[in-house]
């Protein structure tokens, strides 16, 4: 991460900001609060401070004081990146006028407008909006629980989760097997099943090139299949069995203890098992009140719930539409979001909403695919306009200039949200 | 060879006879004399050695950024691996305007702005592109797509604030403080470059399927506002 002049003139002052506990200011300010730090959350604190240049009172909880990003934490696995690589401070948000507090946000009293925090005390709120990103479904994937997140790592959230399935990657024994348990629709992307699958196998072959990857999925397809089967075909030919909803895929069962997967009836010793089971809403916006199921049902126009007009969800926890559970996604809507939000408050313009989408996929060394769209607000939902995907055959050439576009969509994207 | 150009001057002979306004072709021995222009850096005919520039032997039906042993800029690099190949449509529009067309070439040249002068070069530089297996028979006779924006439209005033709003889309990729790795700067180009820039995606001249997705949707004043907001987005 680059620090921008600006940035750097304010650390001093931000890092105070950072450490301050939450106070109530008094000056009849407006107060937006935002909770979670990721890509749709920090987007959108970012935004408003910036925007609105101190006429709103921004402030951004978040538990964890270093950001690991879901997207290329999959190039992690695959030896493409380092740890350090997907870690960013907010230092550059707090820079930026955005107040950091780093707490679990327990509780929403809608009626009080105001935030319940793990530590003690609340923050009140004229406009909040939620970015929780996602929680398991208990009950998903039988014989699995949160407990058993450490036998059967999960690597859904970046950071330890990742580490852990990389470490049991590396300990796997010559010739062992791989499970993977695929996730329903709809589920957060990046970090993709897919291009876990193509990481891992990148890992294996280098490393433990008799080895194989079992992957149960419960679809009958998924997002760029033809570019991942084919780039499976080609790179890592008789590795990879992908077993779909057709073969059994979706009826599994696992054993953490015992390191078995059942599939479709047939048991399987493994040596490691990767769990992503069906997701829902972060579990902050069930406590607010603002789902419907398993997800929160938002207004395309300005990503404000259908249950509270000052209570706005973003990115993964959303229910919004044709747009994918990405990070590129959450970052988009946040910018829409943030103009509304400030618009309401101080009465700045509020621009038509618009929204798209890219995400990259790496299969093997510099073979980069991408899938995209574009997407307006109806009143229904956020409905899809336009889109293409890499296609099956391109040249050696585009797909590398595809992955090396990635990392320019890296750097663009954390800038952007992270100041 | 000899038949092929009997085919082509047929052709040339066809349109010309139906076509009622002068010459679309260009005339080689006048774009000899606009040649000067670039030949203190490019070299073209027997012998052509890359110099500042690649040399322009065999240049139509080429990919860009294709000559092994020259170091290309990373604009023209990308350029080429989208899928951008020299003709003459192509090759109009680089030399009208070589930033507009690729973003971050090396290519200092402020461009031709006189139709005539660049459809005479492109007439000259054709006479070394002689390789029939590398040259539509259309392409030396093929008139220029017309990517010559309606002066209406370059001289739309953007607004800055709108384009403020809609530069929040291009950031996820472009970096505002001007960054460029695996993408390109987008900041503090002059407007018409970004304007003829972003119409050339749109009108899906330029090679990219993001950028022709995002210019697509994109109306004339709003490719006006973003080009007034990035021309003066100093590093933020």
């Amino acid at each position: 991460m680059t620090f921008n002049r600006r940035a750097f003139i304010g650390t001093s002052a931000a890092l105070a900001a950072t450490l301050a506990a939450p106070m109530v200011r008094g000056q009849g300010k407006p107060r937006v609060v935002v909770i979670g730090g990721g890509a749709g959350g920090a987007t959108a604190a970012r935004y408003i401070a910036k925007d609105s240049k101190g006429a709103i009172d921004v402030t951004l909880i978040e538990p964890t004081r270093r950001y690991y990003t879901c997207f290329f934490s999959n190039l992690y696995l695959g030896g493409f990146k380092q740890m350090e690589d997907l870690g960013h401070s907010y230092g550059g948000l707090a820079a930026g006028g955005v107040n950091v507090v780093h707490d679990w946000a327990v509780g929403v009293d809608r009626a009080a407008k105001s935030v319940s925090l793990a530590g003690g005390g609340s923050v009140p709120y004229d406009k909040l909006i939620l970015s929780p990103g996602i929680d398991f479904v208990e009950g998903a994937v039988e014989g699995w629980d949160l407990s058993a997140q450490n036998a059967m790592p999960h690597a859904y959230k970046a950071g330890s989760q990742t580490e852990l399935l990389k470490a049991q990657l590396m300990a796997m024994p010559e010739g062992g097997t791989f499970a993977m348990v695929a996730p329903p629709n709809p589920y957060r992307c990046p970090p993709g099943p897919y291009e876990r699958v193509s990481m891992v196998a990148h890992f294996l072959k280098a490393n433990n090139p008799t080895a194989k990857i079992i992957v149960a999925d419960p679809k009958p397809k998924f997002s760029k299949m033809g570019l991942f089967q084919e780039g499976w075909a080609d790179h890592y030919e008789g590795m990879v069995d992908w077993i779909g909803e057709d073969f059994g895929g979706g009826n599994v069962s696992v054993d953490p203890g015992a390191m078995t997967v059942t599939i479709d009836g047939e048991v399987t010793k493994v040596d490691v098992a990767n769990v992503i089971p069906a997701m829902k809403a972060g579990r902050i916006a069930e406590l607010a009140g603002v789902t419907d199921g398993n997800w929160a049902p938002v207004n395309a126009a300005d990503m404000s719930t259908k249950a509270d007009a000052d209570v706005y969800v973003l990115g993964d926890a959303s229910s919004q539409g044709d747009m994918p559970k990405s990070g590129f996604s959450a970052n988009s809507q946040a910018k829409v979001c943030a103009n509304a939000v400030r618009g309401a408050l101080t009465g700045s313009k509020i621009f038509p909403a618009k929204f798209s989408n890219t995400c990259w996929s790496l299969i093997a060394t510099n073979d980069g695919v991408k899938v995209g769209a574009t997407y307006e607000a109806t009143p229904e939902k956020i409905a899809k306009v336009d889109g293409f995907i890499s296609q099956t055959g391109e040249s050696a050439d585009l797909r590398k200039a595809t992955y090396e576009e990635s990392e320019g969509w890296y750097s663009g994207i954390t800038s952007d949200m992270l100041g | 060879m000899r038949l092929i150009l009997q085919r082509m001057l047929a052709v040339v002979g066809l349109i010309v006879a139906t076509a009622s306004t002068a010459d679309e072709f260009g005339d080689p021995k006048a774009g000899k004399k606009v040649y000067r222009k670039c030949s203190g850096c490019h070299q073209v005919g027997e012998g052509a050695r890359h110099r500042v520039g690649p040399h322009l032997n065999g240049i139509f039906g080429r990919k860009a950024a294709s000559h092994e042993g020259f170091k290309y800029s990373k604009a023209m690099v990308r350029a080429g691996d989208n899928g951008l190949e020299w003709h003459a449509d192509t090759l109009d529009s680089f030399v009208e305007n070589p930033r507009a067309l690729t973003s971050g070439t090396r290519m200092s040249f402020p461009g031709l702005r006189k139709q005539k002068d660049r459809l005479d070069l492109i007439a000259y530089l054709r006479q070394f592109s002689d390789d029939p297996a590398n040259i539509p028979e259309a392409d030396p006779t093929a008139s220029p797509v017309d990517h010559d924006l309606d002066p209406a439209i370059l001289a739309l005033e953007g607004d800055p604030e709108y384009g403020e709003y809609l530069s929040s889309e291009c950031k996820t990729c472009h970096q505002s403080s001007g960054g460029d790795d695996g993408i390109p700067s987008i900041i503090l180009w002059p407007e018409e470059d970004f304007v003829i820039a972003m119409h050339a995606y749109k009108n899906k001249k330029r090679p990219h399927p993001v950028m022709q997705m995002m210019a697509g949707r994109l109306n004339e004043e709003e490719i006006a506002a973003l080009a007034a907001y990035f021309a003066t987005l100093d590093n933020e």
